[in-house]
């Protein structure tokens, strides 16, 4: 197939630079003097080096999971870099003293550090390497009550709330990456948004890797008390390298009675160049606990450029009547694999749950969709519908997709619905022939594709999303 | 029928062509003045279909030999979707379905796409429905359809009045109907040669590639040409279609 489609799915990674700044970092490799260096460098209460420690304890009596359908060579722990930071300056007292160099980077991808400059009515939290470089907004929100900072300054200031939070959706020792991530994260955001309060404006965290050979492991918590609501967004990009890097993040969400959590994603990490070099591995833990009454979760993701995605945004629906909700976009080009899904565990009386999954494979790639609803024994008139739908451009790639339906209570209904499709020069021809070119012809059909899951995107990260698959996919098709 | 002011629309001149290595066209010629109607028959595997494709630029025919020009421009040269542009149009033997694209949504890119070629405004959605629900009367299909996955769960009769719908919505200069009248049941084949008639004016042409003499009783060609072995070996007037029909295309090649 075809120069056409070919030149349409290589387009090349417009994030890919480095920003040369001071960094600081520990030495590569994990021990227990490591985790206590971090600890001590961020200077940590007693209680959460020990979260650490012993997260790390039991990691080191985990294997690495190999159940998924990506093939890679094994991660040697040792050779990962866990904590790098920009050399920090004295504390900083506004915006305008954030780095220089540093602001010009995220500038260029787009995320202005200025408030006034700022998307407008989105307050973003940026992440770069490390640590968390500034929060916009913060005053603003601040006067509803609404908590929304870094990680570590949780820590610092509100021990209490992340103490009682930490770990209480993704235990440490839950698997693998999170437990990895539960000794070492060094950085992330944090959000509370107290009873009764909607969230003015989109909550937005912004993660950049910049330092070669360093692994990313940010937390995200986020609480919504009985009756609130809260529209989170979250965006990454990485620099481009010839070695591979890790990203094993942990995001929590508690959705107490009432609440209403909405988490939004356009991963844009590097995904290795067309021979499958270099790359973002993405093993991220992300799950939500539907904990109140009628509180909602509601994930939705595209997925375009890590080399290697393992990541399963999950619903564990606690409280009658909570309603969990997945609704995802996954891309792979060249030699990228994927293998990305979704829990659904109903564990309350009506609730009800929704799986909305697209997969587009192109060049090389496999792309596994992987999935589980669960109703327990207790969960009377439980509901879920899942739909998961492969789209393959070109003959060289691969899509799967790996159904678990475990279901404990009669009174359940479960519906799943699947199909695979194709981009084939026959279509790309029957376009041409109706005078519209690849590039719109694909742009099209892969809009067509995926507009039930952008329909539940902000209006922004629609855009994006839509600018990003069509960039992903150049020259894919002909 | 011809006439010395009659425009020349499309004009082949020993056209050769070949698919996966092997030679199907050995030298056709073909002219087509606007105004005109030219059925071109044949059986399996005597080149029609692949001559309709390689006019349309499909990408795994290839040609070898020959000159081809059409509205004055080398045809040859132009990318697929630049022949579309310049007015030529193919309706597909088997139509592609496209899931997820609505049929509106195709027709309205296709059509303001066009829109631009010509230098024309393009039209909004709101204009462009009152556009396809004129044009949609002419092949009697409930506007539904427009709503729907381009042919995705449309019946074989139902993906044929779809192409013409396509043909009605963007007024080509040539249509070329690659097999349209097969698998269609008599209604369905009244509907789509109504639509294609309807469409008729003294500035475009058809052609019809058919296996069958049965279309021609409803779109009446001026011209009847026999294909055989990648060639057109007769050229006729309509009479030419019903002698075939009473006496197989065997006896073309034992006259020969």
């Amino acid at each position: 197939m075809s120069t056409v489609l070919n030149n349409l799915v290589n387009q090349p990674y417009k994030h890919g630079f480095v920003t040369d700044i001071e960094t600081e970092s520990v030495p590569k490799g994990l021990s227990e003097d490591v985790i206590r260096l971090i600890s001590k460098k961020k200077d940590e209460p007693e209680w959460l080096l020990e979260f650490r420690l012993q997260a790390y304890r039991h990691w080191l009596t985990m294997n690495e999971p190999d159940w998924a359908n990506v093939n890679y060579p094994r991660i040697d722990f040792q050779e990962i870099i866990y904590f790098a930071q920009p050399k920090p300056k004295k504390q900083l007292a506004s915006m305008d003293e954030v780095d220089p160099e540093l602001r010009r980077t995220f500038e260029k991808l787009g995320v202005p550090l200025h408030e006034q400059k700022i998307m407008a009515g989105v307050a973003v939290d940026v992440i770069f390497d490390s640590v968390s470089v500034t929060t916009t907004y913060k005053a603003k929100l601040a006067e509803v009550g609404i908590i929304f900072c870094s990680f570590s300054e949780a820590v610092r200031e509100h021990p209490e709330l992340v103490k009682q939070y930490l770990g209480s959706v993704v235990p440490s020792g839950d698997n693998f990456y999170a437990a990895l991530n539960s000794a070492v994260f060094t950085d992330g955001s944090f959000c509370f948004i107290p009873k009764g309060v909607k969230c003015p404006m989109d909550l937005s965290t912004y993660f950049r890797i910049n330092t070669e050979g360093s692994g990313q492991f940010e937390r995200t918590l986020i609480v919504a008390e009985k009756g609130s609501s809260v529209c989170y967004l979250e965006g990454c990009t990485a620099p481009q390298f010839d070695t591979n890097q890790l990203h094993a993040a942990v995001v929590e969400l508690v959705a107490l009675d009432n609440a209403d959590i909405k988490y939004s994603t356009v991963q844009n990490w590097y995904a290795g160049d067309e021979n499958g070099k270099g790359g973002i591995y993405n093993f991220v833990t992300k799950r939500g606990l539907c904990k109140g009454v009628n509180s909602k979760i509601s994930w939705t993701q595209v997925e375009t450029g890590s080399a290697i995605t393992w990541k399963y945004p999950s619903c564990v629906l606690l409280g009658d009547n909570s309603t969990g909700e997945f609704y995802s976009v996954a891309l792979t080009n060249h030699l990228q694999q994927a293998d990305t899904g979704t829990k659904m565990i109903h564990l309350g009386k009506n609730t009800r749950s929704k799986i909305i999954s697209k997969g587009i494979s192109a060049g090389r790639s496999s792309n596994s969709y992987r999935g589980m609803v669960k109703v327990g024994s207790r969960a009377i008139g439980a509901r879920n519908y899942s739909q998961c739908d492969s789209m393959l451009i070109g003959d060289r790639c691969e899509a799967s997709t790996f159904p678990t339906i475990d279901v404990q209570n009669t009174t359940a209904m479960i519906e799943h619905e699947a199909s695979t499709s194709k981009i084939g020069e026959d279509q790309m021809f029957f376009f041409a022939q109706r005078g519209i070119g690849s590039e719109e012809a694909i742009s099209m059909i892969i809009n067509g594709f995926c507009k039930d899951v952008f329909v539940h995107l902000p209006m922004e990260f629609a855009v994006e999303a839509t600018k990003l698959l069509g960039l992903k996919l150049e020259g894919s098709v002909g | 029928m011809i006439s010395k002011d009659s425009k020349v629309m499309l004009e082949v001149k020993n056209l050769r062509a070949k698919v996966g290595g092997v030679e199907i066209l050995k030298g056709v010629d073909l002219t087509v003045n606007a105004g005109e109607v030219h059925a071109i028959m044949g059986i399996n595997g005597s080149g029609k279909s692949t001559f309709s494709k390689v006019l349309a630029g499909h990408p795994d025919y290839h040609v070898t030999g020959g000159t081809a020009s059409f509205a004055g421009k080398d045809l040859f040269a132009l990318e697929p979707e630049e022949r579309a542009r310049a007015g030529l149009f193919l309706a597909f033997q088997y139509p592609v379905e496209i899931p997820g694209v609505s049929n509106s949504a195709l027709l309205r890119l296709a059509y303001n796409t066009l829109q631009t070629e010509r230098g024309l405004e393009e039209l909004d959605p709101l204009e462009f429905e009152d556009l396809v629900h004129e044009k949609i009367k002419v092949v009697e299909m409930d506007p539904s359809f427009l709503g729907r996955s381009v042919n995705e769960g449309f019946s074989g009769g139902e993906k044929k009045r779809n192409e013409i719908l396509q043909m009605a919505v963007l007024e080509p200069k040539l249509a070329i109907l690659d097999e349209t009248d097969s698998g269609l049941d008599i209604d369905a084949l009244r509907i789509v040669a109504n639509g294609v008639n309807s469409l008729l004016t003294p500035d475009n042409a058809v052609v019809m590639v058919t296996h069958y003499q049965r279309l021609l009783n409803y779109i009446v060609p001026d011209y009847v040409h026999v294909m055989d072995g990648g060639r057109i070996v007769r050229t006729g007037g309509k009479e030419l279609a019903q002698e075939l029909e009473a006496r197989g295309y065997d006896w073309l090649r034992a006259a020969a």
